[in-house]
Formats: structure tokens, C-alpha cells, sequence
């Protein structure tokens, strides 16, 4: 306690709830934690048929897809939030309620935050995998064209598995940010890491202590993700044959992260399609 | 065309399918069956720009083509034509006396095949690229492997045999297991040609198989392509290697400007050119 200098920081409460956190505060990490998963995986496959929707012959899909992703991306996820859970009870539509899966009571508030960030992402990630399929280069498509293959098997053995090394940057900036945004589910009621930590606060009044945990732990979780995607990242390269000189250090890759330059490597052979430079990792 | 004679030759095509040797294929069809590329009078537009402007040409089986020209005179093109990678305007293509990409409906009108059908004909038609093509996320093994498996629907481990088989005849039994990365322009090559021969074509096109190669490295190509050509593999090569072409050529045609200016055997071709375009083009050559 810091009294005399009007500095009020509780050490022991911020030690306490950094080292040995209650159960209500690791049940909405883990809330957290999932929340960002499923929505990010259910996204990411959402994201791939958008994809391949704008890539279609039949103009109407196409047109269908352009607009869902110009609203999704157009509005505040906040709002969609509030749209997707209260707005759809509210006129009648849909009311989310609890479901059980496999055992687990899967609450209506938690359906409804994984809907609206799988809608919500899927926008997104449509865009990036539908840049990351234009940057294979279409030689590519003909040489699996000539084995015989039709454009669907190419499509599905030879572009998409060489789309997935432009996918992780991109897609792994999208992950940071989603594991963030997780917190706006707090606002439709579901106890996450940071409405948990919202009602320690209120009852304990350490509000700088226990958010300043929660910050931290939400930084734990982003830099293990660095870490995961850089391994993800090493890994697709090793497939490919390409071996890059190991990084200098976990920082380098951090900031090479936020500013995604795709192969980095100069032992990389084909050239990276300017189409993905229109990506834009910071858009939230 | 007719519906009959776009018929009984469908079956020769399955049946041949079946004997996985190059040679005697011709199993009683009469005269069709022996020529095996028939091109008449192909145009091709893109767009107001008219590249190729009636192409006539007949290639017998196991016959090697040698196909020459300037830069820009519709080589590439009229390749590209034979397995349907482009769209025709008029005229026609067929193979093994089957249209290629087009099929004629009850009107007598050509209509373009369904993906299906026009796959199953590629898949019979090896296509060599200028830049290989290679995937580069698969060893060269894998390289070969992927058409077999998904096409032909063959175990992974008899589509690893064939693979290996293979490569070993182009002669990179040392890099099964190796990307297209750390390979050479030459492997690269040679793996690609690999490739082309897994699905067991009756016919290979080459666009200009050495001409992105380093000088020491063609030499190891166009050794692996006359071995196929002394085994009977029906090819047409775009390529301006003279030496290959009076070595190996059956046939040389030159063309420019969208038309096949002259054709015959190689000697004839390159040291008495009847056309004033082939001399000009060879005399740039040299
Ligand atoms: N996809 C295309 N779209 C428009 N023009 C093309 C296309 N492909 C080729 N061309 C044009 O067609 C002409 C012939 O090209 P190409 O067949 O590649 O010639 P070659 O192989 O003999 O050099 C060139 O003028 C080229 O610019
Ligand atoms: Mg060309």
C-alpha cells in the first residue's frame, strides 16, 4: 500500500490475483479462450465457402456474398452483437436459449457471441483466403488441370493447400484480434475473462489491479499465440522445402507479425502476389 | 463431325487406356486410328486480336513434331488449344478421333463439354511447361504421385511405386524426397516430365521445355525427351533447338503469324526453307 503518496496500487490483491486467480476468473479465461477457438475455426471454414462463392459462375451467389461480407465488415461488432442476441429476441425472430452439447450446458448468451464472431469474422476471413487462392500462382491450376484433374479436385489438391501458407499471417493478426474482442461478449452477459473481471472490481473496488491482471493475462494469451503461429508458420515453410535463417529473436517475429510480409524468406522462389498486399492486418 | 464418328472412337480411347505401352496402339479403327492429333482450320481471337488464323495439322502416332516460329506467332496458343485450355472460335480440334472439349449436341452445333469429360481428356494429354509448374509445397516424388491418386484413383502406395519408377527414368532416383526449391532447372524439368508421363498419355505437348534453363542444363532434358521419342511417345514440342530438332524431329512446322507457314523433315526445313518467313526466322536463329 502505497497511502502517503495517494498512490492507491494493492500489491498483494494484484499478486494474489496474478499468481493463484479464483475460479470464477479462470472459468472466464477459459471462456475466453474458447470463445475465440470455435469462432475463429467455424470462421475460417464459413470464410472458404464465402471464398469460393465469389469465385462462382452464378452471379446472384456472388452478389449475395459481396453484400454480406460489406455489411459484416461495414459495422461495429458491438452492434452485432446486440443485434444478433437481444435485437432478434427482441422482434420475435430467434430467441437463444440454453442448450446442452455432449453433456455441457452450452449457455444461450455464449451460442450467441460464437454466432455473432463467426459471422462476423467469416467476413474477414473470406476476404483474406479469397486473396491468399488469387496469389497461387496459375500455372499452378493449369499444371494440375493437365494431369487430368478437374477444377474442382485442383482447386481442392493443389490451390487450396498452397493458399493456406498466405492464410496463417493474416489469419493469425485476425486471431489476436479475436482473442481481444472476446471481451465485447461481456456486454450480451457472458462471463468471460473480462466481465469477471468487471465483477471483481465492482465487489473489491482494486478496479486498476484486477484489470491490470486481466491485461496481462490477455497479452499471455496473444504472445503464446505468437509463438504457435511462428511454429505454424516454420512448419508450412519446412513443407515446402524452404528453410529460413532462424529469427533473431521472439520480438522480431512479433513485429514481423503485425506488419505481414508473406515468405519473408529470400530462399523463396516464386514471387508473392501483389493481390494480398491489399490486406490490411489493422483494421479494427 | 458426327455423333457416330465422335462415338466408336471413344471406345478406342478406353481400350487403349488399358495397355499402358506406347507402342502399337492402333487396334483396328482403320485410317483415324493411326493419326492421333487432327487440328483443321483452328481460329483463335482474343479479343479483336485474331493469333491463330486457320491451323491445319495432322500428327501421326508416335511421331515427333518440332514446332518453330517467332516469338508471339501463336505457338503457345495453339498448344494450349489442343488440350482445351483455350477456347476455340472455329474449326476443330480432336484426339484419338475424339473432339477435344467440344462435343456436338442433336443440332449439329459444337458445345463445349462438361469439366468432367474435358478432364478426362487432359488426363490423357501430358502438357510440359516453359516454368515447370512444379508444386512447390510437394516433394518431387509427391509431384508425381498427385495425378495418379486423384485421377486414377490408384492406392498411394502403387502410385508411389509408378512414381519412383519414373523418376529414376528421368534419371533423379537421388531426389524422391526433395523439394522443387532445392532443385535445379533441369530436375525441375525432368520431374515435371515425370509427371506428364505418370498419367500414361498418348501424347506429350512441350511449350518451349529448355529455353528457361541454363545452357548447361538443357542438354539433360532434351536427353530425357529423345529417349521418350526413341520409345515411341507421340510429341509436339515448341522449341528451337535445332539439334534436337534434326536429331529427333519427324517433322518440323513453322509457323507465324497464326499460320503454319511450312512444313516437312527437319533437313528440308532448315537448310532448304521453300518460305522467304522461315529463312528470315532461321537466319535470326543462328
Ligand atoms: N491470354 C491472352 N490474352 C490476350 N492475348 C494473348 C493471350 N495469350 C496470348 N496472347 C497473344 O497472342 C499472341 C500469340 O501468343 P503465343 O501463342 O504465346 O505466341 P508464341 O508462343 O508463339 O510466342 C501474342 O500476341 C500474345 O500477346
Ligand atoms: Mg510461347
Amino acid at each position: 500500500m502505497l497511502a502517503t503518496t495517494g498512490l492507491h496500487f494493492n500489491t498483494s490483491f494484484f499478486w494474489s490475483h496474478l499468481t493463484n486467480p479464483t475460479t470464477a476468473f479462470l472459468q472466464g479465461l477459459w471462456t475466453t479462450v474458447y470463445l475465440a477457438i470455435v469462432s475463429q475455426t467455424l470462421a475460417t471454414i464459413l470464410g472458404l465457402f464465402l471464398a469460393l462463392a465469389r469465385r462462382s459462375k452464378i452471379a446472384p451467389l456472388r452478389a449475395a456474398v459481396w453484400l454480406y461480407t460489406w455489411i459484416f465488415r461495414g459495422t461495429p461488432l458491438l452492434v452485432q452483437l446486440m443485434m444478433i442476441y437481444d435485437g432478434l429476441a427482441a422482434v420475435g425472430l430467434y430467441r437463444f436459449s440454453n442448450i446442452t452439447i455432449a453433456g455441457l450446458v452450452v449457455p444461450g448468451v455464449v451460442q450467441a457471441a460464437v454466432v455473432t464472431f463467426t459471422l462476423n469474422e467469416a467476413a474477414y476471413m473470406s476476404e483474406i483466403i479469397r486473396a491468399s487462392l488469387n496469389a497461387v500462382d496459375s500455372g499452378q491450376l493449369e499444371a494440375a488441370l493437365s494431369t487430368g484433374m478437374t477444377p474442382m479436385q485442383a482447386m481442392r489438391h493443389v490451390i487450396v493447400p498452397q493458399a493456406v501458407r498466405f492464410v496463417i499471417p493474416p489469419l493469425g493478426n485476425d486471431f489476436n484480434a479475436m482473442m481481444k474482442n472476446t471481451s465485447l461478449a461481456s456486454v450480451i452477459g457472458v462471463s468471460e475473462m473480462f466481465l469477471v473481471s468487471t465483477e471483481i472490481s465492482s465487489t473489491t473496488f482494486n478496479t486498476f489491479e484486477i484489470f491490470a491482471v486481466a491485461a496481462l493475462y490477455y497479452l499471455a494469451l496473444t504472445t503464446v499465440w505468437g509463438f504457435v503461429q511462428s511454429a505454424i508458420e516454420r512448419r508450412i515453410d519446412r513443407r515446402w522445402g524452404i528453410v529460413r535463417p532462424p529469427r533473431s529473436s521472439w520480438l522480431s517475429s512479433w513485429g514481423r507479425r503485425q506488419v505481414p510480409s508473406f515468405g519473408s524468406g529470400a530462399t523463396i522462389g516464386g514471387s508473392i502476389d501483389p493481390a494480398l498486399e491489399g490486406l490490411d492486418p489493422g483494421r479494427r | 463431325m458426327t455423333e457416330a464418328s465422335s462415338d466408336v472412337p471413344t471406345r478406342a480411347t478406353a481400350a487403349s487406356a488399358a495397355t499402358a505401352s506406347t507402342t502399337d496402339r492402333a487396334d483396328g479403327n482403320g485410317a483415324q486410328a493411326t493419326s492421333i492429333v487432327e487440328a483443321v482450320d483452328v481460329h483463335k481471337r482474343f479479343g479483336s486480336l485474331e493469333v491463330l488464323k486457320g491451323v491445319s495439322l495432322s500428327v501421326e502416332r508416335g511421331e515427333v513434331v518440332v514446332l518453330i516460329g517467332p516469338s508471339g506467332s501463336g505457338k503457345t496458343t495453339f498448344l494450349r488449344c489442343i488440350n482445351h485450355f483455350e477456347k476455340i472460335d472455329q474449326g476443330r480440334i480432336s484426339v484419338n478421333g475424339r473432339l477435344i472439349g467440344y462435343r456436338v449436341d442433336a443440332k449439329g452445333n459444337l458445345r463445349e463439354e462438361r469439366a468432367a469429360e474435358i478432364a478426362r481428356q487432359r488426363a490423357e494429354i501430358g502438357f510440359v511447361f516453359q516454368h515447370f509448374n512444379l508444386y512447390p509445397n510437394k516433394t518431387a516424388l509427391e509431384n508425381v504421385c498427385l495425378g495418379p491418386r486423384k485421377v486414377r484413383k490408384i492406392s498411394r502406395d502403387e502410385a508411389e511405386e509408378l512414381g519412383r519408377r519414373l523418376l529414376q527414368r528421368v534419371g533423379l532416383e537421388a531426389k524422391f524426397d526433395v523439394h522443387p526449391a532445392q532443385l535445379s532447372g533441369g530436375q525441375k524439368q525432368r520431374v515435371a516430365i515425370a509427371r506428364a508421363l505418370a498419367m500414361q498419355p498418348k501424347l506429350i505437348l512441350f511449350d518451349e521445355p529448355t529455353s528457361a534453363l541454363d545452357p548447361e542444363m538443357i542438354g539433360e532434358v532434351l536427353a530425357v525427351m529423345k529417349s521418350l521419342a526413341a520409345e515411341g511417345m507421340t510429341m509436339i514440342v515448341v522449341s528451337h533447338e535445332m539439334g534436337f530438332a534434326r536429331e529427333v524431329a519427324d517433322r518440323v512446322v513453322m509457323m507465324d503469324d497464326g499460320v503454319l507457314v511450312e512444313e516437312g523433315p527437319p533437313r528440308q526445313i532448315f537448310d532448304h526453307p521453300a518460305h522467304e518467313r522461315t529463312r528470315a526466322f532461321l537466319a535470326k536463329l543462328l
